[in-house]
Formats: structure tokens, sequence, C-alpha cells
């Protein structure tokens, strides 16, 4: 193993840092690292491209299109994401999940949060973000596993580089800071994703995380999915910044807000981001305007707080119907090529309602296991307990009176 | 600067090459047969060997770099392994942690300073929902091999939020693994074992006896770790004796030997028991002390409500009742916040108090 990382003085970093955005954007540092005037946006709510003028770029803050191939890949997803979605909420509905906080209205950001990554890249998702990390390429019924409600995490995390979905907000994103601390002191070129909401803004593991991020010159992606309600709190009581990305400038990094409907300006924004970090330009704040079109969880309600109107409203901007409308337009997507996506998304809705429908059966007995790596004898002599109990249970015997308890 | 050398990740992503053998065995040659240490030094040397032998070992927090720390328990580390490998963070508990959580997820060892015991709350969260948890959740594909070092507990005069004995918090959180040395080959041998530990390891240092020395034999001590020894849920006999049993840990041990060697003025053979390890804890070794003697007490600088004290003492009436000739008893902090510099010694276990506590133990019947 080698570790090469340069640590370089603060004062040497900031004028490296002018120097670096000067030659490579020709603007000022402030102009890079304050957002943009206008979000990022590239096709409008009814599918047509804006044209280059309205798409909100200026001079340091460009971003090329992607390319047709990537759009088709990113839709398909899509429309698995919101059929995932919709499954998912139905199964809670049969009780065959505990839970499911859906990320209906927001699968454009699920999406470009995790295509936007090369395969030895790092995702770390929040418990609403389920869709970008099947995305990623985790098994469907692994992910929905932590709903289910037999074990707090379901999948590897190690076999697509996917931090388990984090509950306690922001914490996860100084895990995101520490893997990609790691990786840049052995030299790899590792980008790391980065993912909260906004109301997980307000925690101070954000700025600690940012911070951190910022002074160890990290490629990491803080992105950050505005829908507007931490539960029930709407954004303006979590925050009077001009926007959230504007944060990014106090750390020292650059920030961008983007239409979090707009597929097409999400990958592009995302793509840049990515390529930008790569390249060593440290961390990005990236801002995704979105709706969570449903209520927080299935035990929420969300009418007691924001009007029909609003919700009617994100409606009309839905990500996908978006997306249909401008590939269709674009000659991309066909009667064939919609079949073809319209049937992956059923199979994985139905891999979805068989792998949650049947009941695992769970093993009380690992409750012990896991805990650390070298056992504890108190926790074998409770294991043992336990396996005494089930034991007695099993054979019929409920009845413990005259039985000896093991010692 | 460019270390290679072998890699030992929990977490098995880190590619190994050529063993640091030689690093290693240059460190033994320096020093062979007993010498005068402080604790403060042999924490910093069980680092040290740690660094050279496994380049994942890194060690941060808030000014262990340059300063070498608020105690120097860091010293010369940035020097001899370079800023990548033991550095400064911004001020930030949480951060530190937090980011050491992700470090360990990628192949890392980090070994991170808690500037002080009450500094480290802001951590908690990451410590109790992250660091204890992240093997479970992902039933042991992510392991959290990392070293949280907390100075911590009083008699050093300091001022508010800087004495604390916050062991009991951590005791109390399952996924965790609580160390505390009370010698200074025991400052060697326990760090250097938390930090080959695939758990992660609150590492408790009594800081009132980080300038306390002992003759050492780091070199038998390096011998003894390559060994792979374990003092993990291994207590210590600290002073053998027959009439009743001290149970202490950390900065409690040299007070409860010193108690024992006044009650030995007097007559009454105590023995002191060392628990060095509170998570997990050696019941056999405790009980079996207990069951020699017939009484005990337990000393503690920690509030004795709901703490690590009164986990002993319910562990040890509940596998030795039958041989006890007295309820055990407790002389701890009161419970009351961590006092003033001169209120600090009405507070803390004293020899006097763990007399009358044994003098308690029902010796008439």
């Amino acid at each position: 193993m080698t570790i090469h990382a340069d640590h370089s003085a603060p004062e040497t970093a900031v004028e490296d840092q002018a120097a670096d955005v000067r030659t490579k954007f020709g603007i000022s540092v402030e102009d890079y690292m304050l957002p943009a005037r206008h979000q990022i946006q590239m096709v409008n709510p009814d599918g047509t491209l804006r044209s280059h003028d309205e798409q909100g770029t200026e001079p340091g803050h460009e971003y090329p299109t992607p390319g047709d191939s990537e759009l088709m890949a990113a839709y398909e997803q899509l429309v698995v994401g919101r059929r995932v979605n919709d499954q998912n909420s139905a199964l809670v509905r049969q009780g065959r999940m505990a839970v499911y906080p859906s990320s209906h209205g927001q699968e454009a950001c699920q999406v470009a949060a995790a295509m936007c990554l090369s395969e030895g890249d790092w995702l770390f998702p929040t418990y609403r973000d389920a869709v970008a990390v099947m995305t990623r390429g985790v098994d469907p019924v692994e992910v929905m596993t932590i709903f289910r409600g037999d074990w707090h995490g379901g999948y590897d995390p190690t076999e697509h580089n996917v931090g388990i979905q984090c509950t306690p907000l922001t914490t996860q994103l100084l895990h995101a800071v520490g893997v990609a601390h790691a990786a840049k002191l052995r030299g790899e070129n590792t980008v790391v994703m980065a993912m909260c909401g906004d109301g997980a803004t307000s925690e101070g593991d954000f700025h600690e995380a940012l911070n951190f991020a910022a002074v160890f010159h990290l490629p990491v992606i803080f992105f950050v999915q505005n829908n507007k309600y931490a539960i029930s709190v709407p954004l303006s009581h979590q925050s009077v910044a001009p926007s959230l990305a504007h944060k990014a400038v106090g750390y020292g990094m650059a920030g961008e807000r983007v239409d979090g409907n707009d597929l097409v300006a999400l990958l592009a924004v995302m793509d840049r981001a990515v390529k930008l970090a790569r390249d060593g330009s440290g961390p990005l704040l990236i801002e995704a305007h979105t709706y969570r079109m449903q209520a927080h969880t299935n035990a929420d309600d969300a009418t007691r707080y924001r009007p029909d109107s609003e919700v009617a409203e994100w409606q009309a901007k839905d990500p996908l119907a978006r997306m249909k409308s401008y590939l269709t337009d674009k000659g991309l997507l066909d009667a064939a090529a919609s079949e073809r996506i319209a049937s992956h998304a059923e199979a994985v809705a139905t891999q979805l309602r068989e792998g949650l429908g049947e009941d695992v059966p769970v093993q009380p007995l690992d409750l012990f296991k896991y805990v650390f790596a070298k056992q504890t004898p108190q926790l074998k002599e409770q294991s043992e307990l336990l396996a005494s109990e089930l034991a007695r249970a099993s054979s019929g015997d409920t009845d413990n009176s005259g039985t000896e308890s093991a010692k | 600067m460019t270390v290679t050398t072998a890699g030992t990740s929990a977490n098995g992503n880190v590619s190994a090459a050529t063993a640091s053998a030689a690093a290693s065995a240059a460190a033994t040659a320096e020093a062979t047969g007993p010498q005068s240490l402080t604790m403060a030094k042999a924490l910093n040397t069980a680092m040290a060997d740690a660094m050279r032998a496994d380049p994942s070992v890194l060690v941060f927090g808030e000014d262990v770099g340059m300063l070498g720390g608020v105690f120097r328990i860091t010293d010369g580390l940035m020097a001899e392994f370079g800023e990548q490998r033991c550095f400064d963070t911004p001020l930030a508990e949480s951060g530190i942690v937090g980011m050491a959580v992700g470090m360990a997820i990628n192949g890392m060892r980090p070994v991170i300073e808690m500037q002080f015991d009450a500094f480290a709350y802001p951590a908690f969260e990451q410590i109790v929902s992250h660091v204890a948890k992240m093997h479970n959740r992902t039933k042991g594909k992510l392991k959290m091999p990392m070293v949280i070092r907390v100075p911590y507990a009083g008699g050093i005069g300091g001022v508010e939020h800087h004495c604390d004995s916050s062991e009991s918090y951590y005791a109390h959180t399952a996924g965790l693994k609580v160390y505390t040395p009370a010698t200074v080959a025991d400052g060697y041998r326990m760090l250097r074992e938390a930090i080959g530990s695939d758990d992660p390891v609150m590492f408790m240092e009594p800081k009132k006896l980080y300038w306390s020395k002992d003759q050492v034999d780091l070199g038998a001590l390096r011998v003894e770790h390559d060994a792979g020894t374990s003092t993990e849920g291994r207590a210590a006999v600290a002073r053998p004796g027959t009439d009743a049993t001290l149970i202490a840990y950390g900065p409690s041990v040299p007070t409860a030997l010193a108690a024992a060697a006044a009650a030995a003025e007097e007559g009454r053979s105590l023995e002191v028991i060392d628990v060095r390890t509170l998570v997990p804890f050696d019941d056999e070794t405790v009980c079996a002390s207990v069951r020699k003697t017939g009484r005990a007490v337990v000393i503690a600088e920690a509030h004795g409500f709901a703490s690590v004290s009164s986990e002993i003492v319910a562990r040890v009436q509940e596998r030795a009742f039958h041989y006890l000739a007295a309820p055990i008893l407790r002389v701890t902090g009161f419970d009351v916040p961590f006092p003033s510099p001169k209120l600090e010694h009405y507070y803390l276990p004293s020899v006097d108090r763990i007399l009358d506590a044994v003098d308690d133990l029902q010796w008439e019947d």
C-alpha cells in the first residue's frame, strides 16, 4: 500500500485554487464558488428543450448536453424507479413492509446520483434513496430488507460501493468524507457521492462534513435533494440562505443549483461535477430543486401541512412525463423501446413482490453473531440462554418451572 | 512521503505488499531490557510501533500533529510518519469520528484522539449510532477497526469539562469495547492490542497516570505483542491478598494499591484486581478473587449511580453470592457534576474512604 497525499498548507491551497480557477474557467474564484444566478434547467416541464440562453448557464458554469445513449439508459432507470416506488408503497399497504419512504417525484435525482459515478466510486445514500441504491446495481430485494424488518441492512456495502441507507441525518456525509480521504491517501481516483435532503442541511454533521471535505480537498460531491419539506417543516424554517447551494462558498467549495425534475440537466451537472472532482477540484455542493409528491412515509399525513394546489403544481413538473416527451420528440423513444422499458420495470416490480411476499424466517441467534469481530464471553452466555429458550420452545416445553435453566 | 508495506485491512480492500519486518526489528533493537518509562511514552511508543508495522494505521485529531497533542501522547509521530499519517483536523469531534468511520470502511485503521473526556460528547451520535453498530448492521461486512483515545477522569486539578469519567456511557453501548490501562506496561500492550483489533475500542486513558513511571522492558512487550498475547477480557491481580478484594480500574488502581499497602500495615491482607478491559469484563478473575476472600469493595471515580461500578457489583453478587460474608460496597464519585479543582479531593475515591469501606465489611460476624 502506498500513501502519498499532499496536505498543503492552507494559505498555499487558497492561492493555488484561485489561480487554478482563473486558468480553467477564466472567472474569479468567487464566481466559481457561487452558484449561477439561476438553476440549471435544460428541458421544460412540457418536454421541450430550452434554448441555450435559457438554460441558466454562465461563464464557468457551462454544461455540455449528455449523449443520447446516456439519456436513454437513465430514462430506463427512471421508469424502473417510479415503478419501484409505487410497488413498494403498495407492499406497505399490504403489510409486506413496515414502512417505505417513497421518492416518488424525486426519481430523476436518484437516477442521476447513481449514474454519474464509475465502478470504483462510492455512494452514501439516505433512507429515501432506495432508487439510487438500486440504480447503482444493488439487488432490489436486498435494498428493501431494511424496510421489511428482518435486519437493519440487507446488502453488502462493498459489493457495489454503496453505504447502508442512513437514517440519522447527515451522519453518513462524514463517512463519505472518510472514504474519500482514505482513497486519496492511497492515491486512488475515487469520487464519493454524499446524499442528503434540505432539512438535513440544518444538522451539525452537514457543516462538519463539508468543512472537512474542503479542508482536506477531497473528491466528494454533496448532493442535496431539496424537496421543500423535512417531514412537515418547510424549507423557510430551515434556512434563510439565498439558496442551499450558496452554502458552498462558506466552505471554499463550488455550489450549483439544478432543476431536480429535469433528468437531462441533472446528468449534465452531475457528470461535470464528477469530472471536476476526479480531476482534483476538491468537493462540490449541488442542490436539486424537486418535490416529494407523497407523504414522508405511510405513517405521515401530508394534507396537514401543504395545500393540494401545491402538489398539483408539482405534478405538472413530473420528471418522468417530461423525459418521456423529450425523448419521444427527439426520436429516441419509440413504442418498441417504451414497451421494452415498461416490461423491465414490471420485472423488477415482480421481483419485489415475490421477494418481499415470502416470509423469510428470522434467525434469532444472529442477534449475537455480528456485534463484534471477536465475541465476548458475556454475549456467548446470552446467546446460549436464547438458544436454550428456542430449544425449549421448539420441543413444545413452554413450562420451565421444573426444568434446570442453563447455568 | 511514501510508505510501502503490508496492509492488514479488516475490510479487505487494501492490497498487501511486503511486510514491515525490518522496521519492526529496528524498533525492537533500539530498546532491550527494563527502562524507566512514563505511561505517556508507552502509549506514544505503542502508536509508533503500530504505524511502523501497518501503513493503514493513521493518527489524527485536534493538535495531535505539530504540537504532539495537548498531553504530548502523539509527540513525534508527524515528524516520523509524515502529515499524511498523523495530522490535525478541523476542530470538530463528530467530524473526526465520522471521518474515521469512513476511513475504516475504506481500509484504514484510524487511531483518533478526543482531546478531553467531556469534549468527546459532540461525537456521541457517531460513536453510538455508527461506530458501535456498523458491524452489526452489515452482518460483519463492514468492520470498524478503530481506536478512539479519550484522556479521562480527574486528579489533575482540571477545570470544568476536563475531568469527566465518561466510561459508563461507552460501556453501556452495545458494540463498543472499552479498555482502560492502569500501568505503564499495560499502556503499551493494551493500546497495541486495541489498534490491532477489528472491533472499535474506546481507549480510556487515565490522564492523572500519564506521567506515572515504571521500569518497563519494551523489547519484551514487543515480543509479547508479536506473539499475539491478549489482555482483552483479562483482569490482572495487581496485588495478591486474602482478606478482601478491591476491584478497581484505570485511575483508581493506584489508589486501591495504596489502600492495600496501608491496610497491610494494620495486618489486613487486601487483594487488588485491575479490571483492565471494562468491555469485555473478566467475570472469571474477579469472581475467583471474591470467592477466595469473601469480601469486596468496588472503586471507581465515576458517579456510582447506573455506572460500571454498579454493573460490577451486580455481576459479582449474581455469581458469588454464597461466598460473600458481607454486602459488596462501593467507593465512587458522588452523584454530582465533577467538582472544581479545589473541591475534587472531596469527590474522588481516597485511601481513607476505601479503608473505611473495608472496615464496614462486617468483620465482627
